[in-house]
């Protein structure tokens, strides 16, 4: 008898398999009618008042110009331009701000366990300093207090008249490419290629005989021999053409203006502040007895470091490091308050005003938005997976 | 079924909402008349055109196109509530209905009164955009700025017409734009920028608001045509016409003198037909606007005229002592011009 109600196909709301099928089904109908109504509400009310809709402004020239653009930008290029340099600035200040805050957070969480006592006092000074105050001051006083009341352009800081660091930002030598260029890149792939070579050979002999190798050393020496003799052969592959001061500013060299600076430095120090306690957390997650293991085996300290402490430890350290990544990569929104061209400030703000479109520029923000945390994320997840601990 | 139930509920709610939704005429009208004020947008802090004084009272020529709004329809200039907006904010927060009237020295531009759901009700001021620099840098014209860093408001009609201007004329510039006009200006007095440029009424505002306000110079040039005036939602033509005519009310006072301090006395023994059925003395002109007779009286009594206002705020009684020029009165060779009651 229960075998045949197991089996049969009856249509009562008293047999549970048909019951869980028609409330799946009705859900799934309210939450597409839903998501219609809202849409079709939204355009309607649009149209009734006269607010254009649509993604054709993408196509309309921009007609306003912007500060620091990585492609070439003119005035009468298009909104959609305007979108793709708003992203790359976005990219850019993320990028450099999670190298950066990777580096220091991994020092400041060693040295906050070192056993010199002023080391890790001021490394924890440092963190809970850094962590408590929220991003947007940080921001704002490294933009306001320290890089604007620096020297105008005329009295700026000269490092070997090269360098120049004024309110107007960082100005460095910029590289035009010269004769030597094309023999140095293939120096540079072929020492690659040796490096990789030598690295392979030198964990199969390890693998067979126990024998290290010093691979950092020779791969060093690799790295630097081969490009150092096609600059002496083939000439130098840059010619590098200092900024000079002309009329207002400087002109020529490449620039990093100071709201990117401040952007990058503010959200580096924030964020390592918090990559520092999650490395912390992550080695102290590895027994002592590991430590104690490893030097009984005779490895000395920075061996047992790298090899025995640190990749148990990322276990612990990768999943809430990405968490850091998504929040530094969020926070470069508060760019808006210095003025730096980032997605919001330029897409979100200036496009959105211009062309009054707020429901279509507000869409693709955060669908970007979305779009950069996803991708970091799968690229984290895909690395936590590689180093888990594999288990039987 | 708990599942289904709370989806229906949100479903009905999204129902009611988006039913409400649309711009009605009279619908302003009688959501302000319900809510017993009239909630007004405003700048984030322009002297003599929205600011709030010591007291966090808002003092300015645009904040009085809101008070003259709220006297004609409430009979009391005081019921007004301000919302501050940066210009970034101004049009999401008209077009969402967060507020019944914009008056923020907003120019009228054709995208902005045929493309965004929004009409523009009249000139509160002509204006243009000028250029404000430091006196060390020596410059003494416009087109001597090539190569120089600008500091512009972000989302204005600035940012595009001083790209214009730069094209048209060959010159080369670094762009650096702010939310707000204190970030400009302290950025000015910081140098990150060479120039602040901005709508040339605003540009004396914020110099008197700098440290050292003597060491910077407004250049002479003026380099585009910028009528600022209140905005309103498309649709609602009842509304329009009232914040309209509110403007139209204070300039045909002081076309015909009529002032704060004589209009009552006006309203009762005028001799000039003119000041008669504008003040309701004769005639029904205030019902077909849907507003009391005494519409006229109550904008004139507890605001002024437009003279008034304007000397008031920034002119002659201000400390911006900005000229009448382009605003002075069409029979005194300037551009404001008001239709007359009829």
């Amino acid at each position: 008898m229960q075998n045949q109600i197991g089996t049969s196909r009856s249509f009562s709301l008293s047999d549970p398999r048909f019951r869980a099928w028609l409330f799946q089904i009705i859900t799934l109908v309210a939450v597409v009618s839903m998501g219609w109504f809202l849409f079709d509400n939204t355009q309607t009310n649009l149209q009734h008042r006269g607010i254009t809709s649509g993604f054709g402004f993408l196509e309309n020239s921009a007609g306003f110009g912007i500060a620091q653009h990585l492609i070439s930008y003119t005035e009468s290029d298009t909104y959609a331009r305007v979108f793709v340099i708003g992203l790359l600035n976005t990219l850019l200040v993320s990028a450099i701000g999670i190298v950066f805050a990777t580096l220091l957070g991994f020092i400041l969480g060693v040295a906050r366990l070192s056993s010199n006592w002023m080391v890790s006092k001021l490394a924890t000074v440092y963190i809970e300093t850094f962590r408590n105050i929220p991003p947007l001051l940080q921001i704002l006083f490294w933009y306001f207090a320290v890089l604007l009341p620096l020297p105008g352009p005329r009295n700026s800081l000269n490092i070997a008249d090269s360098f120049f660091l004024s309110n107007r930002g960082l100005y460095m030598p910029e590289g035009h490419t010269a004769d030597g260029f094309v023999a140095f890149v293939v120096a540079v792939l072929l020492a690659i290629v040796g490096t990789v070579l030598m690295v392979r050979w030198a964990n199969k002999r390890f693998e067979a005989t126990g024998v290290p190798f010093h691979k950092f050393w020779a791969g060093l020496a690799i790295m630097v021999l081969i490009p150092a003799i096609s600059v002496l052969a083939f000439g130098s592959p840059f010619h590098w053409v200092a900024p000079a001061l002309k009329g207002f500013n400087f002109v020529g060299g490449w620039v990093m203006i100071p709201e990117l600076l401040a952007l990058t430095i503010a959200l580096t120090a924030y964020t390592a502040a918090f990559i520092a306690e999650i490395v912390r957390s992550g080695i102290k997650s590895v027994s002592h007895g590991q430590t104690e293991a490893a030097h009984s085996l005779g490895l000395r300290n920075g061996p047992t470091l790298r090899k025995v402490i640190i990749p148990q430890a990322l276990r612990v350290i990768i999943p809430p490091l990405t968490s850091q990544y998504l929040n530094l990569a969020k926070n470069s929104s508060l760019a808006a308050g210095i003025g730096y061209p980032d997605m919001v400030s330029l897409f979100a703000g200036t496009v959105l005003n211009q062309t009054g479109q707020a429901i279509e520029v507000i869409a693709i923000t955060m669908s970007v938005y979305l779009a950069i945390s996803i991708s970091i994320s799968l690229l984290m997840n895909w690395y936590n997976k590689r180093i888990a601990l594999i288990e039987r | 079924m708990k599942m289904v139930k709370s989806t229906l509920a949100i479903l009905t709610a999204a129902t009611i909402l988006g039913a409400s939704g649309f711009a009605q005429a009279g619908a302003t009208l009688d959501k302000v008349k319900k809510q017993g004020f009239v909630q007004c947008g405003v700048s984030d802090g322009l002297p003599g055109f929205s600011v709030p004084d010591a007291k966090g009272n808002y003092q300015g020529i645009d904040v009085d196109i809101c008070r003259g709004v709220a006297a004609a329809v409430l009979g009391d200039a005081s019921k007004v509530k301000y919302s501050p907006l940066t210009a970034k904010e101004r049009f999401t927060a008209i077009q969402s209905g967060e507020v019944d009237m914009l008056s923020r020295n907003t120019t009228w531009t054709s995208s902005r009164d045929a493309g965004m759901g929004l009409v523009f009700t009249g000139v509160t001021y002509y204006d243009g955009i000028g250029f404000l620099v430091n006196k060390k840098l020596g410059v003494s014209s416009a087109k001597e700025l090539d190569g120089a860093t600008i500091c512009i408001q972000a989302g204005t009609t600035t940012e595009l017409n001083v790209s214009d201007y730069f094209r048209s004329n060959g010159l080369k510039y670094t762009p650096i734009t702010f939310d707000t006009s204190d970030e400009s200006a302290k950025s000015l007095e910081a140098s990150r920028c060479d120039v602040l440029t901005s709508d040339q009424s605003q540009l004396y505002a914020q110099r008197i608001k700098l440290a050292q306000p003597n060491d910077y110079v407004v250049l002479p040039e003026v380099i585009s045509k910028e009528p600022l005036g209140p905005v309103v939602r498309k649709g609602d033509e009842e509304w329009f016409s009232i914040v309209k005519w509110t403007l139209f009310a204070m300039l045909n006072a002081e076309e015909a003198g009529v002032t704060s301090k004589n209009v009552e006395a006006e309203a009762k023994g005028s001799k000039n037909p003119d000041v008669l059925r504008l003040l309701g003395a004769d005639g029904e002109y205030g019902k077909d606007l849907k507003l009391p007779k005494d519409w006229a009286v109550q904008i004139i009594k507890q605001v002024g005229n437009y003279g008034e206002v304007f000397d008031r705020n920034v002119g002659a009684g201000s400390e911006l002592k900005i000229e009448r020029g382009l605003n002075a009165l069409w029979n005194k060779g300037g551009l404001q011009y008001a239709p007359p009651v009829r």
